[in-house]
């Protein structure tokens, strides 16, 4: 009995002392790691953002809706979230410098998932992280396109508008469904143009075992409710008052339907010829569109091609690879720009054309994603 | 006749003997053999060797009193209780040392920046630095129920942490001047490390226990 009380007696003692540090850490925390509320200065003076310190620079920015990228989520190798850092970011700490060149480092460009909210901060934010939002929507209609291609239409409930670039992309979230344990983004572009801009549209092609196009050709209906981040990508227009190549397969089509419904309502008149690849005639889509766009607009031309055995040229498709006919149809020494989506084979093939046909890399545009 | 001195002597001199004794001729590392893992890694560059030592420093002189606390206040007057709390002492030190590391770590960042920059990497591993508890329970078994009280916890404190310092700064020296030297390929890093630091220590073992204290 002694030994059990002696036990019992040991063990209240170790807990109440290991308690007492406890409850003593905890208050220093609350007193000695208290940094009160600080302004961050966005785009000297564009935006100020009052917010509690103590977190890092990533996470705070987050927290306030600004959706600075991030691939390792804040432990500091990725170095996907750099920023410039005017004014408060104090001391380059040792886990920065390895991730930053000299002239990084010389510009005050930090890593800012190691970037301690201390103080007011002064920070530079690109216009574009700005844009990326969380949405929740409806979906408004999915339709067939062919066999194997639907183009979803998702209604924006909150936020209700979205800005964004032709050519832009979003990650549509897939969630946890049958075989899915859990929810996985994948990206589409936005086949719609900019102006109608209370909805998203996505043309999504079925990948076989893919985990998001199983899930919108099985699962989805209309009327189920979505969610996706947005709008990301450099995919656009140039500058330029160039002439254009456009070259795509399948599910490619999304951004250029976007662009040139842009272009028409925006009276942008670029020369612009649109090589659009597939295997049979079933696969093409949005013919009677794009023929009604090609008579509409003087400044367009449509060019599908059939690369399948047995299909003929008539009504308006050629026959061959798609870079075939791109390689027949283009001079040599052209001044275009190309802009390129599709699978990474085809978007290589392409890119030799082009390359042999005197089209340089600074005129190559390419929406990366298969 | 340094023994004699020590019995013998005047207050100051007598705490003098302490640290000494605890620096030189009881260290920590070299003649115990305590705290040789970060001892062994980090006294590769001179100024971390610098950081770690200086923070070992602080963390021992502290923690020695904190614990000195503990033990004569709390765990002595409870095991005259019936707790058995003096036995609990290596538990118990480890945790006041774990808490006040990390509520150190929380001091600095607020105070200075720069010093948490420059330490602050170190501070988590000095947790486990065993020189630390060790010389927390020494403190118990060679320095308390002695006379003077806290300043003598005070100065084997922080002589410990002294003599800690003073290993790994020499070490630091000498593997900075090993980077030119002709070393035996298998023994690169630990293995020249470990046999120097043997040597070093065959100095300091030979004057372990001149001084009794």
């Amino acid at each position: 009995m002694d030994a059990v009380i002696t036990v019992l007696l040991a063990a209240a003692a170790a807990s109440g002392l290991t308690t007492v540090l406890a409850a003593l850490l905890l208050l220093a925390e609350r007193v000695l790691v208290n940094y009160g509320t600080c302004t961050i200065d966005i785009n000297r003076g564009d935006k100020q953002l009052e917010v509690t310190g103590g977190e890092s620079l990533l996470a705070t920015l987050m927290g306030e809706g600004i959706f600075v990228p991030s691939a390792c989520g804040g432990r500091g190798t990725c170095a996907y979230c750099k920023l410039t850092v005017l004014d408060g970011g104090q001391t380059l700490t040792p886990t920065e410098e390895p991730l930053l060149t000299p002239e990084e480092i010389a510009d005050d460009v930090r890593i800012s998932c190691q970037v301690k909210v201390r103080s007011d901060i002064a920070v530079l934010i690109p216009e574009e992280l700005f844009r990326v939002k969380q949405y929740r929507g409806r979906v408004e209609r999915i339709r067939d396109l062919t066999h194997d291609i639907k183009e979803l239409r998702i209604a924006l409930v909150e936020p209700e508008e979205i800005q964004f670039t032709p050519g832009q992309y979003i990650q549509l979230m897939a969630p946890a469904y049958g075989s899915n344990p859990e929810p996985v983004y994948r990206a589409y572009s936005m086949s719609n143009p900019p102006s109608d801009n209370r909805a998203v549209e996505t043309i999504i092609r079925l990948v076989p075992g893919g985990i998001c196009t199983t899930w919108v050709f099985t699962t989805l209906a209309e009327g189920d409710e979505v969610f996706f981040t947005g709008p990301y990508g450099d995919f656009s227009l140039s500058d330029s008052d160039a002439e254009m190549i456009w070259i795509a397969g399948g599910s490619g089509m999304a951004p250029f339907w976007s662009i040139v419904r842009h272009m028409k309502e925006q009276g942008i008149r670029r020369k612009c010829t649109y090589f659009f690849g597939a295997v049979h005639r079933p696969d093409l889509f949005l013919l009677d569109e794009m023929r009604r766009l090609e008579e509409e607009l003087d400044w367009f031309t449509f060019v599908p091609a059939l690369s399948g055995q047995g299909e003929s040229a008539d009504d308006g498709c050629r026959t061959g690879l798609i870079t075939e006919v791109v390689d027949r149809d283009l001079e040599t020494g052209s001044q275009a720009e190309a802009y390129l989506c599709g699978s990474p084979g085809m978007i290589d093939a392409a890119v030799k054309v082009l390359r042999a046909k005197g089209i340089t890399e600074d005129r190559t545009f390419y929406d990366k994603f298969a | 006749m340094i023994a004699q001195a020590a019995t013998n002597a005047t207050p100051s001199l007598h705490l003098l003997l302490v640290l000494l004794s605890a620096a030189l001729t009881e260290n920590i590392l070299l003649t115990r053999f305590l705290g040789m893992c970060p001892f062994l890694s980090v006294s590769k560059e001179f100024r971390s060797a610098f950081g770690m030592g200086l923070a070992v420093l602080f963390v021992v002189t502290c923690t020695c009193l904190l614990n000195y606390a503990l033990y004569t206040g709390v765990l002595v007057p409870l095991s005259h209780y019936g707790v058995p709390a003096e036995s609990l002492k290596l538990i118990l030190f480890i945790v006041v040392i774990a808490a006040f590391v990390q509520l150190m770590e929380m001091v600095i960042e607020r105070i200075s920046i720069r010093l948490y920059f420059a330490l602050g990497i170190f501070l988590p591993l000095i947790t486990v630095n065993c020189a630390i508890l060790g010389a927390s329970l020494f403190m118990v078994t060679n320095v308390t129920g002695k006379g003077y009280g806290a300043a003598r916890v005070l100065l084997y404190g922080f002589g410990t942490g002294l003599g800690w310092f003073i290993a790994i700064m020499l070490m630091a020296g000498i593997r900075r001047r090993l980077r030119t030297a002709k070393v035996p390929p298998g023994l690169e890093g630990p293995g020249i490390t470990l046999i120097v630091t043997g040597i070093m220590a065959m100095a300091f073992v030979i004057f372990q226990g001149m001084i009794k204290i």
